[in-house]
């Protein structure tokens, strides 16, 4: 597992390789690292001691594993930490035998709780079930209106009037039972936590309606303030779990770990974009991952499979397994990939990539869009053949990109080299293969049981059967993708923005 | 170029990721309609709004929906009537919680000497307020090298030394005014992540510039959340504010493009330009507010403001979402928004003290006056008390 914190214990304990076991002294400052990261990551002051004093407890005294450096039996240390304080119990959804379930969520200000209302209906739709959503927001301009469109992309109808919240949850759960609905799922307005009528408010918003399940929504990018803002949700509604959003951002979401800690709570879901579909249960390890900083290699590969082009992305990695990968193919991947982020965040979600590499790569945007632009100066024919570019056409492409003759012989030369190793029978098995790569081999390898499994014993029994039913695609979500041409589909259009040196300047 | 390796490691590793993943589950790529065609701008007139209201809406007073215009439009005859409330101050509002942070320095006064503990407290405090493992660290070792020196004597001394380099890593040469000029069409462009607060913040500042003599025309650059345009819309209302909105879906940088031109035409002096929300870590939604940033400066647009809106919960994260906004579109300043919650917002220390991107604006709830110019005393008071 190569990454910072990894290399930073590496650093501090790879002394240790001679003795025997781990002991209080040598893991002082290993702790202190850790406690850095977790605090880099937004875990509360008072978690991440405690995080620490569990993980101290967890290693000292540990026999030095044979198979794994110093630094890393720590990393894995704190990782299962995590993994056990994010844990834990799974939230077991049971529908309550006199229909409708009622689902509350609730919030601060911004949170995302409208759309993951609208999200938690379509999935409801997916379990087979029949949501209705109220639209209790009646102090955001426009709540309402934004509820009734997301609600019709997800097909579950939306019940709001505009007389007050708690009159609006209650007719809403009329309306439910009149309309057979078996799911109630009531979005509230932001407030503070702080503000003592708000608070009030959505206490008799809930007495109301009496739900089942009462979901606190929290941003994943929330700092230091997640646990006073758990707190006093949980003291006012007894939360039942958490709803955790934004997870497509790169923020390290330490406030998971906090909330968790406070509320006691199962985190239920995970947000992680803007579509509705971009909605599933929470894992754990994957978190874990995140908060450390690690690679989070199955995020990637999701990422991938809702933001790519499927088969722009086919095409390419044949032709380069086929030993057939061009200039051309090159170019056209390469703005795919960008679909994930900026390429430095890529970076560091790889695994297996050396350290190296990761610490002096610090890939700028702009060497990018050099790469880029010395390519699109290039002719089809050029760039399918870089044989035939001769010294006038190599000026050419300077001048056109922007950049030197050396540049360009530069990029040529560099990419015969990788075309050269992508031809080699060894490259693919030592990408997929043991050891440290070999972490993307599992994570893909699980991810293809995932597919095929009726259920995941890591999961929640409810979900886990119908995960694989209920995958986007199967014709919920709106009839546009709900992307409106936002990532992926724009792209198709093939316009786009043109890099600094532009075709043919 | 090691970059190229890199790069063509990245695309490797995530093609071959693609292909073994991707092609078993015969997945459908994201198809789809693409935007729609291209944004035919309308002007809404404001019917006239109903006086402004001084104290915050209420639950029970719920706003109008789009469907209840015309029955707005039909009933209030009266003129509008924008009344200025008296700005909240800073201080008051800021997170009525006596917070932690305030309760280390009582403790920390009633001690006399700084030992190991006081440095731990010191440290606590700043780190709850959100300020950042780097930036305490580089705030307390000073400190302890000026205690070290003799130059601090006491906790007292230590205290109001913190206090003096917190309010001077956020003072500003250029000071914290929004830059406005009668060069052209003056346009201030909101930007920021998702659920931050630019359209609300986009209210209040139209609202302070109507009242401020200006004449403010909105555009309703969010073209991709459902019922955003409406959100602001209704904004636009309270404000009694004209507003240039566009087909959903469709291009914002035609709705920027047409809002300068009305403005051009109709001689406003401001335009104010809402954004969709958007992570810093999409490619394509950036390269899209980079374009509507150069939309809107195009002549006779001038953008003098880039304001970034930042919620006051956010932690580390906000540095970064800071650094790529800020070389993606030139931000000129931040917003500071839902201050008046518990959270101290202690991550505009570092963002000023990094990126030397002062914050401009204070957001303190959700009305349309909630909003105050940033003060560093009140703000650092408002930290300590």
């Amino acid at each position: 597992m190569f990454d910072a914190l990894s290399d930073r214990l590496e650093g501090i304990l790879g002394r240790l390789r001679s003795r025997g076991r781990l002991s209080d002294a040598d893991v002082d400052e290993a702790l202190r690292e850790i406690r850095t990261a977790l605090l880099e990551a937004d875990v509360d002051v008072g978690v991440a001691r405690a995080l620490v004093q569990g993980i101290r407890a967890r290693v000292v005294g540990e026999e030095l594993s044979k198979s794994l450096s110093p630094g890393q039996q720590v990393v894995k240390a704190v990782h299962d930490q995590l993994v056990e304080a994010l844990g834990g119990e799974t939230l077991r959804l049971a529908y309550a035998s006199t229909p409708p379930t009622v689902v509350l969520l609730a919030g601060l200000q911004g949170s995302g709780k409208t759309t993951a209302s609208a999200k938690l209906a379509r999935w409801f739709r997916q379990q087979g079930r029949n949501p209705l959503l109220v639209g209790a927001d009646l102090q955001r301009p426009a709540a309402v209106e934004q509820l009734r469109i997301l609600g019709e992309q997800a097909g579950v109808p939306v019940f709001s009037e505009p007389t007050d919240p708690v009159a609006v949850a209650a007719a809403g759960l009329r309306e439910a039972q009149r309309l057979g609905r078996d799911v109630l799922i009531v979005d509230t307005a932001g407030r503070l936590a702080i503000d003592e009528a708000l608070m009030d408010e959505v206490r008799r918003v809930s007495g109301a309606v009496s739900p089942h399940y009462t979901f606190l929504v929290i941003d994943a990018m929330t700092g230091q303030d997640a646990v006073a803002t758990a707190r006093a949700f949980h003291d006012s509604l007894a939360l039942d779990g958490v709803i955790l959003t934004k997870l497509d951002g790169d923020a390290r979401g330490g406030a998971a770990l906090s909330v968790k800690d406070v509320v006691g709570r199962p985190i239920a879901f995970a947000s992680t974009g803007e579509r509705l579909a971009d909605f599933d249960l929470f894992h754990p390890d994957r978190m874990a991952s995140r908060i450390l900083g690690m690679g989070d290699v199955l995020t990637l590969i999701e990422q991938a499979e809702r933001e790519f082009d499927h088969d722009v992305a086919t095409e390419g990695a044949t032709r380069m397994l086929e030993g057939r990968f061009t200039l051309e193919d090159f170019l056209s991947q390469l703005q795919q990939v960008k679909k994930l982020g900026s390429l430095g965040g890529l970076l560091a979600l790889m695994p297996g990539v050396p350290k190296e590499v990761k610490q002096n790569a610090n890939i700028d945007d702009g060497q990018v869009a050099q790469v880029e632009a010395i390519i699109r100066s290039m002719t089809r024919r050029e760039r399918g053949e870089p044989g035939v570019i001769d010294g006038s056409r190599r000026s050419r492409i300077a001048r056109g990109s922007g950049t030197t003759t050396q540049d360009v012989n530069q990029l040529l030369r560099q990419f015969k080299e990788a075309q050269q190793l992508m031809r080699s029978p060894g490259m693919l098995g030592g990408m997929l293969g043991g050891g440290a790569k070999g972490k993307l081999a599992q994570a893909l390898a699980d991810r293809m049981g995932d597919a095929g499994d009726a259920g995941d014993p890591g999961l929640d029994s409810l979900s886990a059967r119908s995960l694989g039913a209920g995958r986007p695609g199967a014709g919920f979500g709106p009839p546009g993708g709900g992307a409106k041409g936002r990532p992926g589909t724009k792209k198709k259009k093939g316009g786009r923005v043109t890099p600094k040196g532009g075709g043919g300047r | 170029m090691l970059a190229l390796w890199v790069v063509l490691a990245v695309v490797v590793v995530t093609l071959v990721v693609g292909l073994v993943v991707v092609v078993p589950r015969r997945r459908r790529g994201s198809g789809g309609s693409g935007s729609a065609g291209a944004a035919t701008a309308t002007i809404a007139k404001p019917p006239p709004a109903p006086p402004a209201s001084k104290a915050p809406p209420t639950p029970a007073a719920a706003p109008p929906g789009p469907s209840d215009t015309a029955s707005l439009e039909a009933e209030a005859e009266a003129e509008v009537e924008v009344e200025v409330a008296v700005a909240p101050e800073l201080r008051e509002r800021m997170g009525k919680t006596r917070g932690l942070f305030s309760g280390y320095v009582r403790a920390l006064r009633s001690r006399s000497s700084v030992d190991d503990e006081a440095w731990d407290d010191l440290e606590e405090a700043l780190l709850r307020a959100d300020v950042g493992v780097v930036t305490t660290t580089a705030l307390l070792e000073d400190l302890r090298a000026r205690v070290h020196a003799g130059e601090l004597r006491g906790a007292d001394a230590v205290v109001a030394a913190l206090r003096e380099d917190l309010r001077r890593s956020l003072d500003t040469a250029d000071g914290n005014g929004l830059s406005f000029d009668t060069d052209g069409t003056c346009v201030w462009l909101f930007v920021g992540v998702n659920g931050v607060g630019k359209t609300t913040t986009i209210g209040k500042v139209a609202r302070r510039e109507k009242a401020a003599g200006r004449s403010v025309l909105l555009a309703a650059g969010d073209t991709f959340r459902a019922a955003a345009a409406e959100q602001l819309e209704q904004w636009a209302q309270r404000a009694g504010v004209e507003i240039v909105r566009g087909a959903e879906g469709g291009d914002p940088s035609a709705v920027v493009f047409d809002a300068v031109q009305r403005a051009q035409a109709r001689g406003n002096d401001l335009v104010l330009a809402d954004t969709a929300g958007r992570l810093h870590t999409k490619v394509n939604l950036v390269e899209e507010l980079k374009k509507i940033r150069r939309v809107a400066d195009r002549p006779p647009g001038h953008v003098t403001e880039v304001l970034l809106v930042l919620d006051a919960t956010t932690g580390q994260n906000g540095l970064t979402q800071a650094r790529q906004f800020l070389e993606a579109v030139g931000v000129t300043g931040v917003v500071l928004t839902k201050l008046d919650g518990s959270a101290k917002g202690g991550i505009v220390i570092a963002i000023q003290r990094e990126l030397g991107l002062p914050v401009k604006l204070v957001g303190l709830g959700e009305g349309p006056d909630d909003l105050v110019p940033f003060d560093a005393d009140e703000f650092v008071a408002a930290l300590f008390d």
